[in-house]
């Protein structure tokens, strides 16, 4: 009996676990950013309130609006 | 392959990709899926723009995606030239990039084997001024 409740907690655990990485990746994908790679691999997301997003993104507007 | 034919392979493959400006390092335009000449240019200097603000401590960013809830815009640059491609809400940034990638290089086979050409040209010529004159 013992065992039939860890399995069914653990399964509600991973449930809700999976839940909430999706709804996390689901309301980043709509999310203002800007992800800059340079030529070492390396990379850096600047997001929403910071000082490169807020230099970068207008450019990207004014661009966007201009092939629309 | 010239510009215009990289170009319009990268939008027949990439299906995500709306709007695309092939230009050289500088800005200047050498293809465009844009019919409007000014925009097009326009495109490109905002592009050019975009990665010179971006650079920062970690030096020149090679390539950039930036994300706005209208769409994306992606740049990706080599030493030569630039590609700009305007995407719509949430695209599969990875594959974009590929592609943005690929265009560049099949872009930059052109100009590579006409630089042979010409020093090769260049050397018979020399070869042959130094036979004439021996």
């Amino acid at each position: 009996m013992a065992r039939r409740r860890l399995a069914a907690f653990l399964v509600a655990l991973g449930s809700a676990a999976g839940a909430a990485a999706l709804w996390r990746r689901r309301s980043a994908k709509g999310k203002e950013h800007v992800d800059v790679y340079f030529a070492d691999g390396s990379m850096v997301t600047f997001g929403e309130g910071s000082d490169e997003a807020a230099r970068l993104l207008p450019i990207a507007r004014r661009l966007l609006t201009t092939t629309r | 392959m010239d510009a215009a034919q990289a170009l319009a392979d990268l939008v027949e493959i990439s299906a995500q990709i709306e709007t695309a400006v092939l230009a050289e390092a500088n800005g200047t335009v050498l293809a465009s899926t844009l019919a409007d000449e000014e925009r097009a240019q326009a495109v490109a200097r905002d592009a050019v723009e975009l990665l010179q603000a971006a650079a920062g401590a970690a030096g020149e960013p090679v390539q950039l995606e930036a994300a706005v809830p209208e769409g994306s815009v992606f740049v990706v640059r080599d030493d030569e030239r630039l590609v700009a491609a305007v995407t719509g809400r949430d695209p599969t940034a990875g594959l974009v990039l590929y592609d943005l990638k690929t265009c560049l290089r099949l872009a930059g086979e052109n100009a590579k084997p006409a630089k042979k050409t010409a020093s090769r040209a260049k050397k018979k010529n020399e070869e042959e001024a130094a036979d004439g004159a021996a």
